[in-house]
């Protein structure tokens, strides 16, 4: 592992928002280039990126619209810098065409999407978590994905750097799935000094460049190809159709068969990605499920429910794409059920239900979005659940 | 070339000649090379190449003088010059 | 086809490489663009402008959309980059402002460029990206089956305007200088040499330089409205092109199978993008401003 660039990171102890300490994160992870377009409740973070990159050799556009936005981040990686786009809901349905430009040419970045009601124009400036479906499928055709979901702006720092890392190592986009909540609420952040901030190197061949297959995996542990810029004596071509080891297109079921068998299975044939943060597991006949803000708010109910005698855990997701699986599968013969609490009508929650396959119950408290929950709401779907 | 008198520079002066060099299995018998070389030094084959296209000829009393045209107007790299020789440019004067 | 007598050299087997081959990815030809089709002749001719220009050729990118033309980028060995359907030119921003020092050439066609790409055509314009863009014009969308392109004369027939096209064209060479384009040209398949000669100018030029390339489509195009073959278009092309260099572009629009209007318009200067932003932020910042010269990250370059 790498060290971070000292240049981008603002050591000391801050009050930030989500949004600012994702850019810090950002910063701090090596990003010196951003394409984005405005829209609420995001936009603060490409405007501090604005502000911060002039004085770090970073160079920020603000694109005609979030298409192109995608387009010139995708680009960004392959003229080999460390790039970010961030968005809101609207204008990550914008970005899927080319998120799946930079997951099939297996372009390692991160896209920020800080969650605001939806759908449609929705609800600009109140949180949601409804897009975390998109995430996953938001793309057409077969694929994978990882994504992040802080609830803190301690965590929106962190784990976008972890985001990085993530994309790196698997050389795949990774979303930071934000919601306006923690976008726009204000924290003690802790940003240490650089030397301590670890940073996945990209995976770079280091062969002659003449003889540089672009997608000719060679034995990674991650199942990654090594990686070469543009500029780089390397004359590769590389494409958004099916293509072989060379990068050409090769449009046979054959080909097909390869190339998209190995970008799905780089991430589902393993099971540890995975980041969680477990309370009280151990003998509870509920289990909480929550990410973002709702896991702030989670602890609120979970109290409530505790002074009322229910044994009831709390399982956090920091990753929640790809979704815990074996961790669920592990607890479903021990627990009465699994109650999801996220801002929406049922999208986690869904994963939750297809993993127990009715092995135990699978509840949801959700709603249609605006607002947080209230943990007293909470508490009693927990209540109602460990009968 | 006719001229009204004898350039003076006339015994310095050296024309190119080309070899016309044809892929014929690369040719898919667009006609441009025959259409608009300046020159008319070639012409469509009659025979077919293996994908059933009639690839150029060059006529053999014809010269190429080594425009290029065909080279660059060619859209699947069928066809090339290379230098065969330089001669002595031939002019009518008087 | 030949009526006079015919004295054929005896054929031998070839084996002096094409001079092209160096800058091809030859274990992809033969190509798959139809006989007749202009876009080998496009390949040709930017090959030939790049090698003028004599710029490092490990610093030369290519980028292209979908379309025919968009497999331009696959077949040139050079870095370069098959992207989505009309995103070339955000994606060649991307590249040139990641890393400053690549070359950029976007080659891609009339609907790529300026239908579903043509928020992005006019915004890199305005802005005077320093990109050079080729947009091959056939007036079609031939990849798929040659249907309405913004650039479709009247009252052509394609196969989504079965009784002709009735919508007023694009008049691409005028749309480039409105939006800010600094180098604006217009040539046809036909006129090779002096599109050769207008795009190194082209890409010798810093800002958003654009090369309009009218090109033969015989498939769809010329096929649909009985025009023959792509080489009874470049007959057309031959007795139909006018040469006036320096026209005014609104005057340049093209009607369907009339005379037609080519030549070198527009060579003016204008500051680049980057050329204005670091003028911004020094004037803002002063010494603090440290500009992105070259990739951020990288184990094997300079």
């Amino acid at each position: 592992m790498d060290k971070a660039d000292p240049l981008g990171v603002l050591t000391g102890s801050h009050y930030l928002d989500g949004d600012e300490a994702c850019a810090e994160g950002a910063l701090a992870a090596g990003v010196r280039f951003l394409a984005g377009y405005p829209i609420t409740p995001s936009t603060e973070v490409a405007e501090r990126c604005a502000a911060r990159f002039p004085f770090m050799g970073g160079t920020f556009i603000q694109m005609e619209d979030e298409l192109g936005s995608m387009a010139a981040v995708v680009a960004g990686v392959w003229g080999g810098s460390k790039c970010l786009s961030v968005t809101s809901g609207p204008g990550f349905s914008l970005m899927m065409e080319n998120i799946g430009l930079g997951i099939m040419m297996e372009t390692p970045l991160v896209v920020v999407n800080v969650q605001r009601g939806g759908p449609s124009t929705g609800l600009p400036t109140m949180p949601g978590q409804a897009d975390m479906m998109q995430a996953r499928w938001g793309s057409h055709g077969d694929y994978e994905v990882i994504a992040v979901a802080p609830n803190s702006p301690q965590e929106a720092f962190d784990l976008t750097i972890e985001a990085f890392n993530l994309s790196e190592r698997f050389r795949t986009p990774v979303f930071v799935m934000l919601d306006e909540c923690v976008g726009h609420m204000t924290e003690k952040v802790i940003i240490p000094s650089a030397d301590e901030i670890e940073i996945e190197p990209r995976y770079m061949y280091t062969g002659d460049p003449k003889e540089y297959l672009p997608y000719k995996v060679n034995g990674n542990k991650n199942n990654i190809p090594p990686m070469l810029h543009a500029g780089q004596g390397a004359r590769f071509h590389t494409t958004g159709l099916t293509h072989d080891e060379r990068g050409y297109p090769d449009m046979t079921p054959a080909c097909q068969a390869v190339l998209v068998n190995r970008l799905v299975d780089k991430i589902r044939k393993r099971d540890d990605i995975v980041l969680l943060e477990e309370d009280g597991i151990e003998g509870a006949d509920v289990i909480v499920l929550s990410y973002g803000i709702s896991t702030r708010v989670s602890y609120g109910g979970i109290r409530i429910a505790r002074e009322r005698g229910v044994k009831v855990g709390h399982i956090s997701m920091k990753i929640v794409w790809p979704f815990p699986e074996k961790r669920i599968r592990e607890l479903m013969d021990s627990v009465k059920g699994f109650l999801t609490v996220e801002m929406n009508l049922g999208q986690i929650s869904l994963e939750v239900e297809r993993i127990v396959a009715g092995q135990c119950k699978t509840v949801l408290c959700g709603h249609a979005g605006g607002t947080v929950h209230d943990p007293k709401v909470i508490a009693k779907a927990i209540e109602e659940l460990a009968k | 070339m006719k001229f009204w008198r004898k350039p003076l520079d006339l015994d310095d002066q050296q024309v190119s000649r080309g070899d016309v060099h044809i892929l014929r299995e690369r040719c898919k018998g667009c006609g441009y090379c025959v259409e608009f070389c300046p020159e008319q030094v070639l012409k469509l084959d009659h025979a077919f190449n293996k994908k059933g296209y009639h690839p150029p000829v060059k006529l053999e009393e014809k010269d190429c003088v080594m425009c290029k045209l065909c080279e660059m107007i060619c859209p699947d790299f069928a066809i090339f010059i290379t230098e065969k020789e330089k001669v002595a440019a031939e002019v009518n004067h008087g | 086809m030949s009526d006079t007598a015919v004295t054929p050299v005896p054929v031998k087997e070839d084996t002096t490489p094409h001079p092209m081959e160096e800058w091809l990815r030859m274990d992809r030809i033969p190509h798959i663009w139809c006989p007749t089709c202009g876009l080998g002749i496009v390949v040709t001719a930017l090959v030939e402008a790049l090698k003028k220009t004599e710029f490092d050729p490990d610093l030369l990118t290519v980028v292209s959309g979908i379309g025919c033309t968009g497999r331009v980028a696959g077949y040139i060995k050079l870095d370069s980059f098959h992207t989505t359907h009309g995103r070339a030119i955000p994606f060649a921003t991307g590249l040139k402002l990641s890393n400053p020092k690549l070359k950029v050439v976007v080659v891609s066609g009339d609907g790529d460029l300026t239908g579903i790409g043509g928020n992005h055509f006019i915004h890199a314009a305005r802005r005077n990206i320093d990109i050079t863009v080729v947009c091959v014009n056939n007036f079609i969308y031939a990849m798929t089956g040659g249907q309405v392109a913004p650039t479709t004369p009247n009252p052509a027939v394609t196969s989504t305007t079965p009784y002709g096209a009735f919508e007023p064209p694009f008049n691409l060479a005028n749309l480039a200088e409105a939006c800010g384009a600094t180098y604006v040209s217009r040539w046809t398949a036909l006129h090779v040499r002096r599109m050769v000669e207008s795009m190194t100018r082209a890409l010798m030029k810093p800002g958003f330089s654009f090369v309009e390339v009218i090109a033969p489509c015989s498939t769809l195009y010329a096929r649909r409205n009985r025009l023959g073959s792509g080489l009874d278009l470049m007959k057309f092309y031959h007795d139909n092109a006018i040469i006036k260099n320096g026209c005014p572009t609104p005057e340049v629009g093209i009607d369907f199978q009339k005379p037609f209007i080519v030549g070198d318009f527009v060579d003016k200067e204008r500051p680049t993008w980057h050329d204005r932003m670091r003028a911004q932020m020094t004037a803002s910042l002063g010494d603090k401003f440290i500009p992105k010269e070259g990739p951020s990250i990288c184990t094997n370059c300079e």
